[in-house]
C-alpha cells in the first residue's frame, strides 16, 4: 500500500514533467503548425544551463531562475534565426530540419561541457523527506516538482483561456490566416509562443536534473514520449496534453515499479527481470497504438479546421 | 528526362560507374577501409530507396523504417544463433517477417494521416526496438554476434569481402529496378495518384488503402532485405539499428538525395555517409558542421540534390 502511494506519486510527478515538455510542443504544433523534434534538445539546455549557473552562483533559486531566462532567450533566438522560416513547410521538412538542429545541440554540448554527464546538486532544505500522511513520507523535491508544475499548468490555463493573449493563441490555432488579416501581429505572437515553449521545455529539463544526470541525448527519450502525449491528447489540445502527460507518467512508473514482480509469478527471474522495463516501456507505445486505431485524431482534436 | 545532357543522368551514371570500379580501385589501392564503408553505404541507400517508394511515391511519410533493418538482422542472427546458418533458409525468411510486420503495423497506421501517420509508425518502431531489448535470450540490449555469416552452399561467400560487396551491389540495383517497374506500372500510377488526389482516386473507384498497404509491404519487404545485409556486414545485430534516430537518419537521406527520383535516396545515402565520414575525421564534433547543412538543404535546396541538378540543368 506505502509502496502503492509512493509509486503513484511518482507517475504523478513524471506525468506533470511531460506535461510541461508536452505543453510547449502541443502549442508549437497546434498554433504555428510545426514539428519541432528539436524541442528535446531545449530541455537538454534547460538542464545544463541549470547546473551551471548553480555551480557560478551557489544558489539554487538563482540558478534556476537564470536557467529558465536563458533557455527562453535561445528558444527566441532560434525560432528567429531558423525555425521562422520553416512555419508553413512541409512537415517533412521541418522534421528534417530540427533533426539538424538535434546533431547539432548535442554535439554543441559536447564541446562546451565535455562528453561526461553533470550533477545538479540539490539544497539541503530540498532533500528532507515531508510527511503526507500519517508514517508516509515523501521527499521534497519530487513534492515541490508536483507543486511546481501543477502551478505552472493552473497558470498556462489562466493566460490561455482569461486573457487577452490567450484569446490571440487560441484564435491563432484555429485560423492563423484570419486573426493575421485582422491586424494582428503573428510573427511576434509565434516568437512569444515559441519562447513560452521553450522555457516551458527548459523547466521541465532543469526539474529532471537533480533526479537523472544530466547528459547529452537526455532530451530524446521523453520527447518522444511528449510526441506520443501530444498525439494521444490531440494535436494543440492543452487539456488532452494535460490528460494523456498524467496517464502516461503513471502507466510508465507504475509499470516499470510493479511489472516486474507480476511477470516473475509467470516467467523465470532472470527472464523476468529483463522483460519487464521493455514491456512497461511499449505499453505507452500500445496505449498511443490502440488510441490512433480507435481516434485517429486523438482524445481530444483541439479544433476543427 | 529527355534531355541528353541532364545533370541528374550524369550524375547517376557516374555514382553507379564509381560503385561497380570500387573494388578495383580498392584492390589496386590495396585501400580496404574504402570497401567497408561503400559496402555499408549500399546497404544504407537500398534501405533509403525502399523508405523513397512510400514517402516519394505513395505520399506515406514513415518515421519508423528503421525497424525493417532490426527486423531482417534479428530474423538471420536468430536463426544463426540457433544453428540454421543456410541463407537460403535464413533471407527469405528476413523478408517474409518483414513483410508480415509492414502488413500488421501498416493496416493500423494507414487509418492516420500526415502528422499522425508519422507518430504511428514511430510509435510501432519503438515497439520493435523494445522488444529487441527485451530478447534476453538473444543479447537484450548489449545486442546478438553473429558468428557466422550466411551460408550459400558455395554458390557466393558474404565473408569473401569483394564477393559481399557485389551481393550488396546486386541487391540494390535490383531493389531499384524493381521499384522502377513498380512505379511505372498500373499500381504505381494508382499510388501516385492516391498521393496527389486520394478523393478523386476514391470516386474513380479504386480501394485507395488497399493500393497504398500493398505498396507499404513491398517498401517494408525491401528493407527487410536490407536489414539482413546489414547483419551480414557487421556480423552484429542489436537493438540500435532500430532507434528512432535511425528510421530519421533514413529519412533525411531521401530527402537530401531527391524525394521521388528513382535515383535520389542512393546520391542521399553516399552523400550523407561519406560527409559523416569525412567530418569525423575532420572534427571529432562532425554533427556541429552536419547539423546546420541540414538546416540549409531543407531551406534553400528544395527537392534535394536531384531537384538542385535539375534545376541547374534546365539553366
Amino acid at each position: 500500500m506505502l509502496v502503492l502511494v509512493e509509486q503513484s506519486l511518482n507517475g504523478l510527478q513524471f506525468g506533470l514533467l511531460l506535461f510541461l515538455l508536452a505543453a510547449g510542443l502541443t502549442l508549437v504544433f497546434g498554433i504555428m503548425d510545426f514539428v519541432n523534434l528539436a524541442h528535446g534538445s531545449l530541455y537538454m539546455m534547460g538542464a545544463y544551463f541549470a547546473a551551471t549557473f548553480v555551480a557560478w552562483t551557489g544558489s539554487f533559486v538563482i540558478g534556476v531562475a537564470l536557467a529558465l531566462g536563458a533557455t527562453l532567450l535561445l528558444g527566441i533566438a532560434l525560432e528567429y534565426v531558423a525555425l521562422r522560416h520553416l512555419y508553413g513547410r512541409d512537415h517533412l521538412d521541418q522534421v528534417l530540419a530540427t533533426f539538424g538542429l538535434i546533431l547539432f545541440f548535442n554535439d554543441a554540448v559536447r564541446l562546451i561541457w565535455g562528453p561526461a554527464g553533470l550533477a545538479l546538486p540539490l539544497p539541503a532544505w530540498l532533500t528532507v523527506p515531508v510527511q503526507i500522511m500519517p508514517g508516509v513520507y515523501y521527499p521534497a523535491y519530487r513534492l515541490a516538482i508536483i507543486v511546481t508544475a501543477l502551478a505552472v499548468a493552473a497558470m498556462l490555463y489562466v493566460v490561455v483561456m482569461r486573457t487577452r493573449i490567450g484569446m490571440l493563441i487560441r484564435a491563432g490555432a484555429s485560423n492563423r490566416e484570419m486573426i493575421g488579416a485582422l491586424g494582428i501581429n503573428i510573427k511576434l505572437l509565434f516568437t512569444l509562443v515559441f519562447g513560452l515553449g521553450a522555457a516551458l521545455a527548459g523547466l521541465a529539463g532543469l526539474m529532471q536534473a537533480p533526479i537523472l544526470t544530466v547528459q547529452i541525448g537526455m532530451g530524446e527519450n521523453i520527447l518522444i514520449l511528449a510526441f506520443v502525449i501530444i498525439v494521444i491528447g490531440g494535436i494543440g489540445s492543452i487539456r488532452g496534453a494535460f490528460l494523456a502527460a498524467i496517464f502516461v507518467g503513471m502507466i510508465d512508473t507504475l509499470g516499470r515499479a510493479f511489472l516486474p514482480d507480476l511477470l516473475r509469478k509467470v516467467l523465470s527471474s532472470a527472464a523476468a527481470s529483463t522483460a519487464a522495463p521493455a514491456l512497461s516501456s511499449m505499453l505507452i507505445y500500445l496505449l498511443m497504438a490502440i488510441v490512433l486505431v480507435v481516434r485517429p485524431e486523438g482524445l481530444f482534436p483541439a479544433a476543427r479546421r | 528526362m529527355n534531355f541528353p545532357l541532364d545533370l541528374r543522368n550524369v550524375v547517376v551514371a557516374l555514382v553507379a560507374a564509381g560503385l561497380l570500379l570500387l573494388p578495383l580501385y580498392s584492390a589496386l589501392s590495396g585501400n580496404i577501409f574504402i570497401l567497408t564503408l561503400f559496402t555499408r553505404i549500399i546497404i544504407f541507400a537500398l534501405a533509403a530507396a525502399s523508405l523513397n517508394l512510400i514517402m516519394g511515391y505513395g505520399g506515406m511519410m514513415s518515421f519508423g523504417h528503421a525497424a525493417y533493418l532490426g527486423i531482417g538482422g534479428y530474423a538471420v542472427g536468430i536463426l544463426a544463433a540457433e544453428g540454421i546458418g543456410s541463407g537460403f533458409i535464413q533471407w527469405p525468411l528476413a523478408l517474409a517477417v518483414s513483410a508480415l510486420y509492414a502488413l500488421v503495423i501498416g493496416a493500423l497506421s494507414l487509418r492516420t494521416r500526415g502528422v499522425y501517420f508519422i507518430m504511428i509508425t514511430l510509435a510501432f518502431a519503438q515497439m520493435a526496438y523494445y522488444v529487441a531489448s527485451g530478447l534476453s535470450r538473444y543479447g537484450g540490449d548489449d545486442g546478438l554476434t553473429i558468428y557466422k555469416r550466411s551460408d550459400f552452399a558455395g554458390l557466393i561467400n558474404p565473408g569473401n569481402r569483394v564477393q559481399f560487396y557485389y551481393l550488396c551491389l546486386a541487391c540494390l540495383f535490383g531493389g531499384i529496378y524493381l521499384i522502377w517497374r513498380i512505379v511505372n506500372s498500373r499500381f504505381g500510377l494508382v499510388v501516385q495518384g492516391v498521393r496527389s488526389n486520394e478523393q478523386r482516386m476514391q470516386a474513380i473507384g479504386f480501394h485507395a488503402n488497399r493500393y497504398r498497404l500493398v505498396c507499404f509491404v513491398i517498401a517494408g519487404t525491401i528493407c527487410g532485405l536490407a536489414g539482413a545485409l546489414l547483419a551480414n556486414n557487421t556480423d552484429f545485430v542489436s537493438p540500435a539499428v532500430m532507434y528512432w534516430t535511425r528510421s530519421g537518419d533514413l529519412m533525411v537521406m531521401v530527402i537530401l538525395g531527391g524525394m521521388g527520383s528513382l535515383f535520389g535516396p542512393v546520391i542521399g545515402a553516399v552523400v550523407y555517409l561519406v560527409l559523416e565520414e569525412v567530418l569525423s575525421q575532420f572534427t571529432e564534433y562532425w554533427a556541429l558542421i552536419m547539423g546546420p547543412l541540414l538546416l540549409l538543404i531543407v531551406l534553400f535546396a528544395r527537392g534535394g540534390i536531384m531537384g538542385l541538378l535539375g534545376r541547374m540543368s534546365r539553366g
